[in-house]
């Protein structure tokens, strides 16, 4: 709690000076900030001490090679470049849109990464809207009174979910609603043995409701453990106090005065979450077989796809910091104190 | 009454505690037994003998179970501490050592945070060559960001504090106030801090292992034994699953309670609550 305060300190200050200007020096913060998440990126995956050709050719398959053949291959994994080299000219090509080639699926990195969001988008989505959403009422039903039969049930539950891995939630999912009731699919994102015309946005729901519910469950308590916090503050400030002494309904002090100021912290964890339901999706999407960005990175991540690995980790820090930075925007229109900061500068 | 919850919150931390240490003890002892494998008794269901049932090479759930518990914890101990280590002279440097360092640091915060979590358990157990150090080094290297932000507000607060002040005008050194007059003043946060590090980097453990970046799939890890039992989920053996993962469940909600006992007496405020 004293951390979340710290933070709305900070923010607060630097919120007095809100404009078009700030907007920009946050963007170029993000754009620096994408520049070294992928020098880090690059340096992690420049050391490791996994050998490329090892790993995906195979020690026998390797002995049995001509010398030209290993050289040949060496070259495509590139083996034996020099990072820096290597970092300069991946990044000129990044610029120019090219993300280089996956080395597991044989095809441009852009292409794959294009394909596999679209995939994981509407599971993205949905699970960041719905565990925001529901984490905001749960919070708020919590927070209305401390210690009261929600506020028990609401930390409860969310103490149980925040102690249990993501990838358990989405297996006991399946083992009871796909395996035991045969509701929903086993897995992957359509049905197997259709061709791809004849799939329906129907089938692609139906394989998305048990991964999006996962994410969903896990991502709902840490929204209503931290929405609870504000709102109990709320609840227990002079203002509320005075608010119920003037006569004010136990409804008209929650929609006036308690949803009004806890929208804008709420905001900020709603876009804070974005971080957490992409590494949710991760483990999620390797139960469900979801042919998704999650389920790409753990393959690239295990079949040494640098170029693709490289890829994913530079595609979701930029919608990571996107949204850290539309929250930032989003406090300037909503927020009628920095608003009005505006129109008086 | 206060007495109540003092003496409930104390038999709470003892309790969690002997369970924990149980269940570390008792796994390190029982490696052997977690590997042994006996065909004629391949594909139990749980029962009074086999608690957890057993798996397709004969092999007893519940002693691999605790087995693999029992390296997480350990683990998760390692792990969590070096992690609020970092956090912690990160913290301190940044807000003492001058702008430069605090921009730095900052800017290191905001990139461990800018990436999502699994993703960079991933790139760094791919930097160290997967394996052990692997799961190790990507768990203390990645959970000290938000600690570390925590402890660097706490020393500009302190910073603005008039004995702070005092010491600087008597010409004490910025180091002999950081660590003789900072650091007594940061030790419950950073205990705190700590503590609830634990059940996180379980979890990770946990998690990293899963996916099949962390240990050799023939040790008794509860990430191996989990997702080995996700190919014979669709055949029906339920207890491969449920067992060994409500046992983790268990155990991450034992560290939180203890954690948060702990807390509960380190703050004298809410100790009377």
């Amino acid at each position: 709690m004293k951390r979340q305060n710290e933070k709305n300190k900070g923010r607060g200050r630097r919120q007095a000076g809100f404009s078009w200007t700030w907007v920009g020096m946050q963007a170029v913060h993000m754009v620096i900030l994408v520049i070294l998440v992928s020098v880090l990126a690059f340096f992690l995956l420049s050391v490791s001490p996994i050998d490329p050709l090892q790993t995906n050719v195979g020690q026998a398959a390797l002995g049995a090679m001509s010398p030209e053949q290993v050289e040949k291959l060496k070259t495509y994994w590139g083996v034996g470049v020099p990072p820096v080299e290597r970092y300069v000219s991946w990044a000129a090509d990044f610029l120019r849109g090219d993300m280089g080639t996956s080395l597991l699926y044989r095809r441009p990195v852009a292409e794959v990464i294009g394909e596999k969001l679209f995939n994981s988008f509407w599971l993205l989505v949905s699970a960041w809207l719905l565990s925001g959403v529901m984490g905001f009422f749960l919070g708020i039903l919590a927070g209305r009174k401390r210690g009261g039969i929600c506020d028990r049930v609401v930390t409860g539950y969310s103490l149980f979910v925040a102690s249990t891995p993501a990838f358990w939630i989405a297996m006991i999912l399946l083992l009871v609603f796909a395996v035991r009731l045969k509701w929903f699919p086993i897995g992957l994102s359509v049905p197997i043995g259709t061709a791809a015309e004849d799939i329906t946005i129907a089938d692609r729901i139906r394989h998305a409701i048990l991964p999006a519910a996962a994410l969903s469950i896990t991502g709902i308590s840490s929204v209503a453990l931290h929405t609870r916090e504000k709102m109990i503050a709320v609840m227990e400030s002079d203002f509320v106090l005075f608010a119920r002494a003037r006569g004010e309904s136990e409804y008209s002090v929650i929609i006036r005065h308690g949803i009004r100021n806890i929208l804008i912290p709420a905001m900020t964890l709603q876009f804070a979450s974005v971080s957490e339901i992409i590494g949710g999706s991760v483990l999620v999407e390797q139960v469900f077989s979801y042919p998704g960005l999650g389920q790409a990175a753990v393959t690239a991540g295990l079949g040494s796809d640098v170029p693709l690995l490289l890829g994913i980790t530079v595609v979701t820090a930029v919608i990571v910091f996107s949204g850290n930075l539309a929250a930032n925007v989003l406090y300037g229109v909503v927020d009628p104190r920095i608003r009005e900061g505006v129109a008086r500068s | 009454m206060t007495g109540n919850k003092r003496r409930m919150t104390a038999i709470c931390f003892i309790g969690a505690v002997v369970f924990l240490s149980t269940v570390t003890i008792l796994g390190s002892f029982w490696q052997e037994a977690a590997v042994e494998t006996d065909f004629s008794r391949k594909n139990l269901a749980p029962c009074a003998r086999y608690l957890f049932g057993t798996d397709w090479m004969g092999r007893d759930m519940f002693i691999r179970t605790v087995t693999g518990l029992s390296m997480s914890i350990r683990i998760g101990l390692l792990t969590a501490a070096v992690s609020a280590v970092i956090a912690f002279f990160l913290g301190l440097s940044a807000a003492v050592m001058g702008r430069f360092v605090d921009g730095i640091v900052t800017m290191m915060i905001d990139l461990v945070m800018g990436v999502p979590h699994m993703l960079l358990l991933i790139l760094i157990s791919f930097a160290c060559g997967k394996g052990f150090w692997g799961v190790t080094a990507g768990i203390a290297f990645t959970h000290w960001a938000s600690l570390a932000r925590l402890i660097r507000g706490e020393v500009l607060q302190l910073k603005e504090s008039q004995y702070i002040k005092i010491a600087e005008k008597l010409g004490k050194s910025r180091f002999y106030i950081a660590f003789f007059h900072m650091a007594p003043n940061l030790a419950p946060q950073f205990v705190t801090g700590l503590i609830l590090m634990f059940p996180h980097a379980i979890l990770h453990e946990a998690s990293i292992t899963f996916l099949g970046f962390g240990l050799s799939p023939e040790k008794p890890a509860i990430g191996i034994i989990l997702s080995e039992s996700m190919k014979y989920l669709a055949m029906g053996k339920w207890w491969l699953a449920l067992f060994p993962g409500l046992f983790l469940v268990l155990v991450v909600l034992m560290f939180h309670c203890a954690g948060q006992a702990v807390c509960r007496m380190i703050d004298p405020g809410s100790a009377h609550e």
